[in-house]
């Protein structure tokens, strides 16, 4: 049986299974399999494409709030742990914009709580049965809900102050008991409990983020995660510009990943409005995004490490990803942020001695992860500082949608590159590397072996780049067709992905982020539960966020 | 006094770009006089004061990564005695603004700001924290920092390179050089917190507020 027969298997069981419960859903078979379906029918539609012992569609790539104008809905994009190439998209709406309720798969899967608080803050739509329908991002004195369409900002309304608000410790949820609706609010904290801010400004954070930690003595009890403190509403933003004028937008996000961010986006865009890439321009892409990954991973190692008091290994780190940045540099102008991808290629062809720099650097980084591993991976204090912390099971990481190289250290072969090949992925071969301890060590390790598969695609590429153009013919103003669009890419972090609707107009209607910052901070109360208060900051260095990427 | 006069070790006068805004600083301060035992005095204050400047990182994005950049081997900020980076404020003679601020994080810049022992100095560093930068028409963003908190030196660029921000910490150490501690004579610096306002009562907040002698 071939793939296509395989897949067709597959869309007709799920068509079968999804009307067996909800009879009267749209399904539609357009690039993914599309389920439109009524809000009560939503959760057991969900349930039961989980529960599916064959389908199993058990990883929620990610929930997008949406606003049709008479309708407030949600968009879920289900895959599945076991191939990540099966794909379906359920849709639900309601037509109440005044108390617009939904009900929550936050039994389901892990992520779903803080998307759903997300979407709280951003559209105003409250999930039922969510444990802690508190605003994410946004105060919970913000008034009015930016991201639906009628929204007009006043800075009356919601004023630049200085003048701090107090945090409310009281979640407040809507449950469902026997057929009826009850709100309620519980305390998030318990009375005697003692709590410490750590952040939002603190240096072992990695950038703005809060975390209100219970403590008992030295163990941490409880973590409550705020965020938003660098919310800057890039997706609303992204609206009222055209699709060019987009891009470098998305590299502010995990402006760790910039150039491999602003890919995804220039191929969704490609994809939709059916541009053709250069094969000259792949090849240019693919060795970029791999010295990015290279970079992302040098400074994730390096923060880590200086997390565990290893300063050293801090500036060991920041030396060698100074030499990436200088190809960088000199390729297109740009170290951090190097504007290097368009829609139809690159901007900037590579230099002349583009390949001799890259060739020079290859052996010299695996000279330096000698070096690393030579001096701090076997380290006694390192060693006590990373094994057996911060265990994270595989089904708690697909649960919350943790990918990257902090998902494949829990043992969930979840690499994008390997199951959607994009650019020239299918035609490189590399290893996925895939660990089952789950714990911080194995994290750890997974970055320091990606850095050296990344150098082997390198190797693999640098000596075959063709002559040509590195950018197609595309006009100023991009026009893709009405639909729904969606891209991943594998950044450093883990899966970022792009969703685009478009009503067919010179700028989109809906733009999402799939953010992989945000799915291993939400797993952070988890896995740092009974820990002791200084591992809670190696846990974060090695589950290696990006803040901006969270809040977006 | 006359910008050339002003020396610093790193960067001799003529190869700054920006010298006039700094002689107009100078002249003001000459207006407002002072004796002779006491600006020697303060010229030692300031040879002191501008050799050992020590930052805080305000990094809330993009500019941080640069700024981390800049502090570690290759680019080496300790060249000019300020790698010390603080992660208390109360260490902290100059905070560096390293990113985009948005209405839930002004609160906490500002208190920030308010726990830093005088003299401070604060660096808007990039386009976001100068103007909003890219985010200029988000409903949550802060268009300049100097609507919380008033500004020395800015450092335009997205982000600004590492010798950007060299140059501008540069003329920081220009301008501490300039100053005249003695009789509180200091330089007026950008500030316009016309905007802020009170969320609840929505009374205009005082822009003296824990701020002395502007």
């Amino acid at each position: 049986m071939n793939n296509r027969d395989a897949y067709d298997t597959a869309m007709n069981e799920i068509t079968q299974l999804i009307q067996q419960i909800a009879p009267d859903a749209q399904i539609e078979a357009k690039q993914r399999l599309t389920v439109t379906v009524r809000p009560d029918q939503l959760h057991p539609v969900i349930e039961a494409l989980y529960g599916n012992e064959t389908l199993c569609f058990d990883y929620l790539i990610s929930l997008v709030g949406m606003d049709w104008g008479d309708r407030l809905g949600a968009i879920y994009q289900l895959s599945s742990s076991v191939d990540l190439t099966r794909e379906v998209i359920v849709i639900t709406a309601t037509a109440d914009r005044d108390n617009p309720l939904l009900y929550s798969v936050t039994d389901l899967y892990g992520t779903a709580h803080l998307n759903e608080r997300e979407i709280y803050a951003l559209f105003g739509i409250r999930f039922i049965n969510n444990p802690d329908m508190r605003r994410f991002l946004l105060n919970d004195q913000w008034k009015g809900f930016p991201f639906r369409k009628d929204y007009v900002h006043d800075p009356k309304l919601n004023p630049e102050t200085v003048v701090s608000s107090e945090i409310i410790d009281v979640a407040p949820h809507i449950v469902e008991r026997d057929g009826e609706l009850i709100e309620e609010s519980v305390a998030v904290f318990g009375e005697e409990d003692y709590i410490v801010n750590i952040g939002p400004q603190h240096p072992s954070t990695h950038g703005v983020m809060h975390f209100r930690t219970s403590l008992d003595g030295e163990i941490v009890k409880k973590i409550d995660v705020h965020s938003g403190y660098i919310h800057r509403g890039i997706e609303k933003l992204c609206e009222s510009m055209t699709y060019p004028q987009m891009l470098h937008l998305t590299d502010r996000l995990d402006y760790l990943s910039a150039n491999i961010n602003r890919h995804a986006l220039c191929m969704c865009i490609e994809k939709a409005a059916e541009i053709e890439v250069p094969e000259r321009a792949q090849y240019i892409r693919t060795i970029m995004d791999e010295l990015q990954r290279i970079s992302s991973h040098l400074l994730a190692w390096a923060t880590h490490c200086n997390d565990l008091g290893a300063t050293t290994a801090f500036i060991y780190g920041m030396r060698e990803r100074e030499h990436v940045l200088d190809i960088f540099d000199k390729t297109c102008g740009g170290r951090l942020i190097i504007n290097q991808n368009v829609v139809g290629g690159v901007m900037f062809d590579i230099y002349p001695d583009f390949q001799k720099d890259v060739k020079a650097f290859i052996p010299y980084m695996r000279r330096r992860l000698k070096e690393y591993d030579d001096f701090f991976s076997h380290n006694a204090i390192a060693l006590g500082r990373m094994v057996h912390i911060g265990l994270l099971s595989r089904e708690d990481a697909i649960s919350y949608g943790v990918t990257g190289p902090a998902g494949r250290a829990s043992g969930w072969s979840c690499d994008v590159r390997r199951y959607k090949p994009y650019a020239l992925y299918d035609q490189v071969e590399f290893k996925e590397i895939v660990r089952t301890e789950g714990d911080s060590y194995a994290r750890y390790l997974n970055r320091l072996d990606e850095i050296e598969e990344s150098l082997h695609i390198i190797e693999q590429l640098i000596d075959n780049i063709p002559s040509g153009e590195v950018c197609a013919k595309v006009k100023p103003i991009i026009r893709i067709p009405a639909g729904q669009f969606f891209q991943s890419v594998e950044t450093g972090k883990g899966e970022f992905g792009v969703f685009i609707e478009s009503s067919g107009d010179k700028n989109p209607s809906r733009v999402k982020f799939r953010s992989p910052s945000l799915s291993a901070v939400s797993v952070i109360p988890l896995i740092s539960q009974g820990a002791f208060l200084s591992d809670l900051i190696g846990i974060t260095g090695s589950m290696d966020f990006v803040i901006p990427d969270i809040d977006r | 006094m006359e910008v050339n006069d002003i020396k610093i070790k790193a960067f001799p006068a003529e190869e700054f770009k920006d010298n006039d805004t700094l002689q107009l600083y100078i002249d003001e301060l000459k207006k407002a006089g002072g004796s002779v035992i006491v600006g020697k005095l303060d010229q030692l204050i300031d040879w002191g004061r501008s050799n050992s400047l020590w930052p805080i990182a305000f990094a809330t994005s993009c500019c941080g990564i640069e700024f981390m950049a800049a502090a570690s081997a290759h680019y080496d900020l300790s060249r000019f005695g300020m790698e010390v980076t603080r992660n208390s404020p109360r260490q902290a003679d100059v905070m560096v603004v390293a990113g985009t601020i948005v209405n839930k994080m002004a609160p906490l810049l500002r208190r920030v700001y308010d726990q830093m022992a005088e003299p401070k100095y604060v660096v808007a560093m990039g386009a976001c924290s100068i103007s909003g930068g890219p985010f200029l028409n988000s409903y949550n963003v802060i268009q300049g920092v100097d609507r919380i908190v008033p500004v020395d030196v800015y450092i335009p660029g997205c982000p600004p390179r590492p010798e950007s921000l060299f140059y501008g910490l540069l003329q920081l150490q220009r301008k501490v050089k300039i100053e005249r501690f003695f009789g509180n004579k200091r330089i007026k610096r950008n500030y316009r917190p016309e905007t802020l306002v009170h969320p609840e009562t929505g009374e205009t907040i005082d822009p003296q507020i824990d701020f002395d002698n502007e």
